[in-house]
């Protein structure tokens, strides 16, 4: 299914896709979007390259194995909890700190956005082991 | 104590790292460590008087009543000295025994361990810890035995013990639950207050049952008992340790413990004391055929291990008295005893007694320490043993009802040990040799130090008595709640006891002179009596749980997917049925309110793609009439104003359609294979659960008995979320451990399928 339409839109897409992924992580807090939608967006990018070229390439844009993208996400939610913890309030506590900016704007930075993260990388390498391991397994041309 | 306690699990940790230079004197330098705790231990236990306890709580999980409590009273002083004291005996001739034994350093993290574990067990003053330590002993215990881990019959004799005991940990779990349910605590500081409760709650006779199959278990008690002799498959060090002087007293310990709290009942006394009296007697007369040192020892260990329960079953102060005083007066010559035969092997190269003899003239030191340590098994004067039996005797005859049998039993199994210590020391030390594999020669200091000062402490201890009792006292004042003084002297007078005494040692005298024409006929009556042996049972019993489980698994664990869809719909289908017919009655009164035409519109376009979907002819079809279905939902969510889930359905049908254009190309030709009854069934039950999920659905609105949590979520999202966004407020703080959840099991099935996939075809 090599088509060069395809191969040549690729880095559009690809942005495209990424750019938005982050987007919508980002903005998840107060509008439709987050981690899950954000990271099944990401995958989307890089499965894309896959299915235009082959999975060789695609893992060499990821630059990292889907295995990693998966355990360091964990990592993320699991440090989210320990701000928490140290506090002494239960586990996964949200804590937050705000920033403030010019005129009446302020930054909340929190957990629950790292632990975000974390679920946007998980499910991006789980959905990337998915479909990478299947394909290798086929050798999907 | 706590930080004695880390320090202790952490040197486990630190055995490897040690620097190079320590390698040869790894074991002596841990023992630095063992003996620390004793020296602490002793210097704390100075003036303590039978009612002191003093313990330090620490809060773990106060809702379950799990509390890190440390207790140092009478109890768990004396046994924290016998842990420590003999600990740091074996570690430093362990130093020596292991010398040449490659993997030094697995064995000593494992003894650390252990030994930690067991300080650990002996403090505990909250149930649910001592658990906790209980079942790390089995664990370290297991590791142990399996040492030599290239012999099959070492794997088996591990697996075997572990299996045993943490079969018995398990039963001991229950009771410990069951204990926490009746007082409402499992402080056993609480508990003893609570005794009264115990004991008259209807609950009591299962926990204690519960209770005493761990001891039962552990402490390798008739019928469990068969597990002891195979754990001699260990190194010498562990055998003289674990399985005689600490591990399997631990049973004897929570006996101790327990008995203020469960003690004191008829069905103790008999329960206890009948399981007691029965491996005395079972493990004394086994040994009498044995030819293998150890093994020897391990079934006198048996047979002593049931002295101890059986008269904690007696339960009177004077059988408390001689029971403590027992364990101590066995720890002291049953290590001896292993690290005696532990040198023997070494030195000989065999521990069959029929080779081994005439090794007073090699060895003389360790043929002085040895018959010392025999005389104290055997229960004579001057030795601590032999008051350690008067005591027994003494206690024997005090118990009102079951004296006669307990007697015939106690003097039948004491007739069997001067019996088997008589001939256990000539047939080493003074019969003629019947070719020993290496010639012996005599060992050194660091060998003989451990038997050295246990058979001077128990020879000390027997000729001044009265010094003894600043260690018993506490502990039998702990057991028995009140102060208790106990007057100890090698002469009693001419009495009652003493006569018996006299009676067992000539008994057993005479029939050791005897032996040649005994013991042949033992063995062929042992070999009649015993055609079933207890270990053989039991490993036939495990296979066949296994093979059974096999069977099972492959019954239910069948492979075929369309059976386990069918199964779930099925079983839900009916469960439903069961729960709206006995619950709610059939009668749906749902208001229905008219939707927009576009709506109804969605709907019928999906039932049509659905219906498409299940009689399809190509495989295209399907997969593209799913995909309207599933578009349909995210249409449908956008409609109701569920955005995220929308978003989330679009992407997941996507992905979807892309797996699906990866398989499309490897599935097998898209044909009719099912045959038209099983297409009928499958419609059948299709559609029934589609109804009743209709049904339940319709349902749910009247069973929102609570006040629904989504407002909660509502109301609080901003302010306490920060977010305006309200699933994603409650997916990333609100429930966030759900979410944590799911992503890590989102992890596992992509593991999952990546080693089913890869590793299938590394096997290839």
């Amino acid at each position: 299914m090599k088509t060069i339409i395809l191969q040549m839109a690729l880095p559009y897409i690809r942005f495209i896709l990424i750019f938005f992924s982050v987007i919508t992580l980002f903005r998840g807090h107060n509008f439709p979007g987050g981690g899950f939608i954000g990271g099944l967006m990401a995958s989307g990018a890089f499965i894309f390259q896959a299915l235009a070229w082959d999975v060789n390439s695609s893992r060499k844009t990821l630059r990292t194995q889907p295995s990693v993208l998966i355990g360091s996400g964990l990592m993320m939610a699991l440090l989210s909890a320990i701000p928490g913890i140290l506090t002494g309030k239960p586990f996964l506590t949200g804590t937050w700190v705000k920033i403030p900016l010019f005129a009446d704007h302020t930054l909340k930075l929190g957990t629950p956005l790292l632990f975000d993260i974390g679920v946007y990388f998980t499910v991006a390498g789980v959905v990337l082991m998915f479909i990478y391991t299947l394909m290798e397994e086929w050798q999907w041309k | 104590m706590t930080i004695l306690l880390l320090l202790s699990f952490l040197s486990a940790i630190w055995v490897p790292y040690m620097p190079k230079i320590l390698n040869k004197y790894k074991g002596s330098v841990l023992a630095s460590l063992p003996l620390s705790v004793f020296i602490l231990t002793l210097a704390r236990g100075t003036g303590l008087t039978g009612m002191t306890s003093t313990s330090t709580t620490y809060e773990w999980i106060p809702q379950l009543g799990l509390n890190i409590t440390w207790t140092f009273d009478g109890l768990s002083y004396l046994f924290l000295l016998l842990v420590s004291g003999i600990g740091t005996l074996i570690l430093i001739y362990a130093n020596e025994y292991m010398k040449h034994y490659p993997d030094k350093d697995r064995f000593y993290t494992f003894i650390m361990l252990f030994m930690a574990s067991m300080m650990g067990l002996v403090l505990s003053g909250n149930l649910l810890v001592l658990f906790l330590f209980w079942e790390l002993t089995s664990f370290t215990s297991f590791f142990l035995i399996s040492f030599k881990h290239e012999y099959e019959k070492a794997r088996q004799a591990a697996l075997q013990s572990l299996l045993i005991t943490v079969m018995g940990g398990l039963a001991l779990f229950g009771g410990i639950i069951l204990i926490g349910q009746m007082a409402g605590s499992f402080e056993i500081a609480d508990l003893m207050e609570k005794s009264g409760e115990i004991k008259s709650h209807r609950l009591y006779v299962p926990a204690l049952i519960l209770v005493l199959a761990g001891v039962v278990t552990k402490s390798a008690q008739f019928p469990f008992h068969f597990w002891l002799p195979g754990a001699m498959q260990a190194p010498t060090p562990v055998s003289a340790y674990l399985h005689s002087a600490t591990m399997v007293k631990a049973g004897i310990f929570l006996l101790a413990r327990l008995n203020p709290v469960l003690g004191g009942t008829p069905q103790w006394m008999i329960l206890v004391s009948l399981i007691g009296g029965l491996t005395m007697f079972i493990g004394a007369y086994l040994s009498l055929t044995q030819t293998d040192l150890k093994a020897i020892l391990a079934y006198t260990t048996v047979s002593s291990l049931g002295t101890m329960v059986l008269l904690f079953g007696i339960d009177t102060q004077a059988s408390i008295e001689a029971a403590v005083l027992f364990i101590i007066i066995h720890a002291f010559y049953k290590a001896s005893l292993f690290m005696i035969a532990g040198m023997i092997d070494h030195k000989t190269g065999t521990r069959d007694v029929t080779l081994l003899g005439e090794l007073w003239k090699p060895m003389p030191k360790t043929f002085i320490f040895a018959s010392l340590a025999l005389l104290s098994m055997a229960g004579l004067p001057p030795m601590l043993g032999f008051i350690g039996k008067e005591l027994i005797y003494e206690a024997k005859i005090q118990v009102p009802d079951i004296a006669i049998i307990l007697m015939i039993l106690g003097v039948g199994s004491n007739i069997f040990m001067v019996w088997v210590s008589t001939m256990l020391g000539y047939r080493t030390f003074i019969e003629k040799a019947g070719g020993m594999p290496k010639p012996p020669n005599e060992n050194g200091w660091r060998m003989l130090l451990g038997p050295f000062v246990l058979v001077l402490l128990s020879l000390f201890f027997g000729l001044y008595p009265a010094s003894i009792s600043g260690f018993v006292e506490p502990a039998i004042s702990t057991i028995l709640r009140e102060p208790a003084t106990v007057y100890l002297s090698l002469w009693h007078g001419f009495n009652q006891v003493l006569l018996l005494s006299i009676l067992t040692v000539a008994t057993g005298f005479s029939l050791f002179l005897l032996r040649k024409k005994i013991i042949p006929v033992l063995k062929k009556i042992n070999s009649a009596l015993f055609s079933i042996r207890f270990a053989d049972v039991f490993n036939k019993l495990i296979i066949g749980f296994v093979s059974l489980s096999k069977k099972k698994t492959a019954v239910i664990q069948h492979g075929y997917h369309r059976f386990y869809l069918m199964t779930i719909f099925v079983a839900a289908t009916v469960l439903i049925w069961f729960q709206i017919y006995y619950t709610r009655g059939w009668n749906v009164d749902v208001e229905y309110t008219r939707q927009p035409y576009y709506v109804i519109a969605l709907v019928i376009i999906m039932m049509g793609a659905s219906l498409i979907t299940a009689i399809a002819k190509s495989r295209l079809t399907a997969i593209i009439s799913m995909g309207v279905v599933g578009l349909g939902i995210a249409l449908l969510y956008l409609i109701y104003s569920a955005v995220d889930l929308a978003i989330t359905q679009i992407l997941a049908e996507t992905l979807t359609l892309v797996l699906f254009v990866l398989v499309l190309q490897k599935l097998p030709r898209f044909a009719r294979l099912s045959s038209r009854k099983s297409r009928i069934r499958d419609a059948i039950i299709a559609v029934a659960a589609g109804s009743f999920m209709t049904i339940l659905v319709l349902k749910s609105f009247h069973v929102n008995y609570n006040h629904p949590i989504s407002d909660f979520y509502v109301r609080n999202s901003l302010p306490g979320g920060f977010g305006e966004n309200v699933v994603n407020v409650i997916l990333v703080d609100f429930r966030a451990l759900d979410t944590l959840g799911e992503i890590t099991v989102l992890s596992i099935a992509a593991f999952g399928v990546y080693s089913l996939v890869k590793l299938n075809k590394l096997k290839k």
